[in-house]
């Protein structure tokens, strides 16, 4: 198939045959066959009913897909499941261990850092990703290196508000 | 009265849910045999489809069907079918009904497949050949067909005019008049319409739908396909934001029902970012404010002429006449609300639908007037403080707006601004201190809800109304708690379902008032129930009891005064199988409403700093101070007020859907280009609730804060961006090439070309 070729001529059409990809999810190894055309982003909401991850845009401009994958916060609309063959994904379905939750879990319902909860999950990894990577100090800094993530609710301050408070009580100086 | 959770900082109830992933949203609901639909919109703006070639679409594997006009299941004709409760005068669009095309944008056809992919790449092999006509979308050429709209969408919001408002205007020693523009502006909810349809086999469907009312959804598709009420099923148990956008039913409905019965099989419909710019919107207005005063401030004459625009189908009304009367005292006063038709779909609600919008305009003259009259901004407010509403010469059920202003200057610390433009300044930065007036009605509507107290003491409340974040779910398990006396985690409230006693849509900020005080008196029947099983203990302690003699705190029934006489609820339900259950039809008292104005207001300071080097203007102080009669949970309706401030910096400085007239086209169809506030653009946001005791209103003195924190706003800060560089940018939103000066905005534009 030719995604270019939309003529008459393309009634021929076949479609790329599906692959068979790995993927490790939350701890636990997930095989499913997909096309090649499929975001990693749909490969969880639409095959393997993981729709905890949300989609915003599918543009990578709004952050509600983003998700760790081998320990870096990306948004998954802008990556092919079968480029991430292999890859080590946590998504916000595994951020709660044991039926705790994670602390920034906690943090953003102790601080009410969200409303409609749509752009959730994409906040909090992306906060987890943003504490793990040690560059933001100040409340400014925070701001900064979390607009990739929109909340249209308007929660900013609180979205701050419980990044800080897991960013000083976790590890305040240890970062690079 | 002291309360146990109404009143207290309860974090939502749903958070547990919404932070861990679990909350299902409507295109989440994933069911075997699932076709995914993908719609196809019209490229251009006015016409009519000529012929649909679906050929090389059904020509790709896994493609289903390609519905689309010529091809559909039945629907209603009678356009009066596709009506809702929040629909304005005219005819109603009906997609895919027939080959007309009303709009760029319009879907046209869906393609369905297997898989989503298959459906999205078929829906770009859809040909279609079309007849074009010429659009006009650009409302400056209709300005002089603008009309007042024969039937009007809802009483009252047109005041009658008092006084002789010409004529004190000519006679005002100072005199102020302007225009003012805003922009089309869309909601932009972070979740995307979708909805996911499902054809059950004993022919009922169930239908997920992204809606801010089910009822509504509901009644709308059983009334368009013609079904049984008791068949279909329509549920939106979380919603992702929606500011408006999900009042009305939105065409991805429609199509995935359309589907589902054309196929006999599940089908879901989501809508992409882009074709989120193909739903309403908030209409674009060109709003002329004339003041005159005397030379003390004092408001002398106040006019306000409104227009904006409508599609050519629906006659789109927002309120926008009545706050300009309302909010000020002035014997001469007018207000006009006029609409002019364009070829771009209707517009609807959008958050403080009118009131954004007129209070921006008003708020920003009554700044100018501040300048004209050389008095500071608060006091010219203070001066003409209205403790009547002159629009319907009625009393106000409560007004602490006064203490708005003190308690927000305050905080603020207003008393440190320097009245003189650019007079501000720290390092490269100019700073501007600005402030505006918030008006918003307090409404309550008729809602049904009902209440089941199990014999294990859980309370479980159903109600029909939505939560698009607005903490529905958390307020009512409040009051459910605090009606009778139970801990939060023993109160489950169900909700955003069709099959649950009906509520009208979630908007209009009527939700705590209008749902609240229906599980209250829910509520009260078990409570009812209750003592009667109580008082028929023999001996117990609550024998004879009537149930003004009790209250209901912790687990218990009291005698008030006498606490040793009590009974556990335990103890009262002791032997019962059945759960107790009451439900109510509530509705608010038509006497109140004929006696008293009600409304919520707000006082909004803003500082923006404006880098001249740099040319970037920021907003980084906002001070909002609302009077909105008993907060229900200082911690929901706080976050309510900043998101609403939020927005309203982005209706300040960043929003704008930009319409290319040549196409009639909307362009900017994405996060890259039609800009909303990101974390970066957010600073300090402080939210006051003033004391006010709303007596009349309803039996909880709720008013509601769901559109107050936005009412006023954009006028704060555009009046702190006058101050703090001297420019006075009257389109919003405030880019830095208006304030610069660099283009000429469309207002100078227009007015040049009406000085023609």
């Amino acid at each position: 198939m030719s995604l270019g070729n939309q003529g008459q001529e393309s009634r021929e059409l076949k479609l790329q045959p599906k692959l068979d990809v790995t993927l490790h999810i939350n701890g636990v190894e997930r095989r499913v066959a997909l096309r090649p055309w499929t975001t990693l982003l749909d490969a969880l909401r639409e095959y393997l009913d993981l729709t905890g991850t949300k989609k915003g845009c599918d543009h990578g401009q709004c952050g509600a897909c983003t998700m760790l994958v081998n320990g870096r916060r990306i948004v998954s609309c802008l990556t092919l499941a079968v480029m991430q063959d292999g890859a080590e994904i946590t998504t916000i379905e595994g951020l709660a261990t044991n039926g705790k939750l994670h602390p920034l879990q906690q943090a953003f319902i102790s601080h009410d850092g969200f409303q409609c909860g749509y752009c959730t999950p994409g906040q909090i990894c992306s906060g987890v990703a943003l504490i793990a990577e040690g560059h933001a100090k100040t409340a400014d800094e925070i701001r900064e290196l979390m607009s990739g993530n929109i909340c249209r609710c308007g929660c900013y301050p609180n979205i701050i508000a419980a990044i800080e408070e897991v960013m000083h009580g976790a590890a305040p100086e240890s970062a690079p | 009265m002291s309360t146990k959770s109404i009143g207290k900082p309860v974090s939502r109830v749903d958070g547990p849910a919404k932070v861990t992933g679990a909350a299902k949203y409507a295109a989440e609901f994933n069911v075997p045999n699932l076709a995914h639909g993908f719609v196809v919109n019209s490229e251009i703006a006015k016409g009519r489809i000529k012929k649909i070639d679906r050929t090389a679409a059904l020509g790709v594997p896994g493609v289903i069907e390609v519905f689309a006009h010529d091809n559909r299941p039945t629907m209603a004709s009678g356009s009066g079918k596709y009506t809702d409760e929040t629909a304005p005068p005219g005819s109603p669009f009906r997609p895919l009904y027939d080959n007309a095309i009303m709009f760029a944008g319009q879907p046209i056809a869906l393609v369905v497949a297997e898989e989503f992919e298959i459906a999205r790449f078929a829906a770009t092999l859809v040909e279609i050949e079309y007849e074009a006509e010429e659009a006009i979308t650009d409302i400056d050429t209709q300005i002089g067909k603008a009309y007042e709209p024969p039937k009007k969408r809802v009483p009252g919001w047109d005041p009658a005019p008092r006084g002789d408002v010409d004529k004190a205007f000519t006679q005002s020693p100072i005199k102020v008049e302007h225009a003012y523009r805003t922009p089309l502006e869309h909601h932009n909810p972070m979740e995307c319409f979708g909805t996911t349809a499902v054809c059950e086999g004993d022919g009922r469907l169930t239908i997920y739908d992204k809606t801010q009312g089910a009822p509504n959804c509901h009644r709308y598709i059983c009334s368009v396909f013609g079904l049984d009420k008791d068949k279909v099923r329509l549920l939106s148990p979380h919603v992702g934001g929606a500011f408006g956008i999900g009042l009305r039913p939105n065409y991805q409905l429609n199509l995935a029902v359309l589907a589902a019965i054309g196929l006999k099989r599940p089908v879901r419909v989501t809508l992409t970012r882009r074709q989120m710019f193909t739903l309403s919107y908030r209409p674009e207005t060109i709003q002329t404010l004339t003041l005159g005063a005397e030379e003390d401030g004092s408001l002398s004459a106040l006019r306000h002429d409104a227009i904006a625009n409508t599609s050519r189908f629906e006659d789109y009304q927002e309120p926008t006449a009545i706050w300009t009367g309302a909010l000020y005292h002035c014997n001469d006063a007018s207000a006009s609300a006029k609409l002019a038709q364009i070829d771009l779909f209707t517009p609807c609600d959008m958050r403080a639908p009118g009131g954004a919008s007129s209070l921006y305009a008003i708020e920003s003259a009554m700044d100018e007037l501040s300048y004209a009259v050389d008095i500071d901004p608060l006091e010219l407010r203070l001066k003409n403080y209205s403790e009547w509403d002159q629009n319907d010469d009625k009393p106000f059920t409560s007004k602490a707006l006064k203490d708005c202003y003190y308690r927000g200057a305050e905080r603020f610390g207003w008393s440190k601004r320097k009245p003189e433009p650019r007079s501000m300044r720290e390092g490269r930065e100019l700073i501007g201190y600005g402030m505006a007036t918030g008006i918003w009605e307090a409404f309550r509507v008729p809602t049904s809800a009902r209440a089941m107290l199990a014999p294990d003491s859980t309370l479980e409340i159903g109600c029909a109304t939505a939560d698009i974040g607005t903490g529905t779910y958390t307020i009512l398990t409040q009051i459910g708690a605090e009606m009778l006396g139970l801990p939060i985690d023993k109160v489950t409230v169900q909700i955003g379902d069709s099959d649950l006693p009906v509520a009208p849509v979630e908007g209009g900020s009527w939700t705590a008032a209008s749902a609240g005080s229906a599980v209250v008196e829910a509520c009260n029947g078990i409570r009812q129930e209750l003592l009667k099983r109580a008082g028929k203990i023999k001996n117990a302690p609550l024998e004879g009891a009537e149930l003004a003699d009790v209250t209901f705190v912790d687990g218990e029934i009291r005698m008030r005064g006498d606490p040793s006489r009590a009974m556990s609820l335990a103890d009262v339900l002791h032997g019962l199988k059945d759960p107790i259950k009451s439900e109510v039809n509530s509705k608010p008292d038509p006497k109140v409403f004929k006696r008293y104005s009600h409304y919520t207001h707000s006082a909004v300071f803003a500082e923006v700093r404006l880098d001249e080097e740099l040319g970037m203007l920021r907003v980084t102080r906002v001070v909002s101070a609302v009077a909105a009669g008993r907060i229900l949970n200082p911690k929901t309706a706080r976050s309510q007020i900043m998101g609403a401030v939020v927005g309203g910096i982005g209706m300040a400085l960043h929003e704008e859907s930009v319409v290319d007239h040549r196409y009639g086209r909307i362009i900017n169809h994405n996060f890259a280009e039609y800009h909303v506030p990101v974390n970066s653009d957010i600073h300090d946001i402080d939210v006051i609730f003033v004391e006010e005791r709303e007596p009349h209103l309803n039996p909880l003195g709720v008013k509601g804060v769901g559109e107050i924190g936005i009412v006023g706003t954009a006028a704060a800060i555009a009046n702190a961006a006058h101050h703090a560089t001297g420019v006075r940018v009257r389109d919003l939103p405030i880019t830095i090439d208006k304030l610069l000066g660099l283009t000429p905005s469309r207002m100078q534009r227009f007015l040049e070309e009406n000085a023609r």
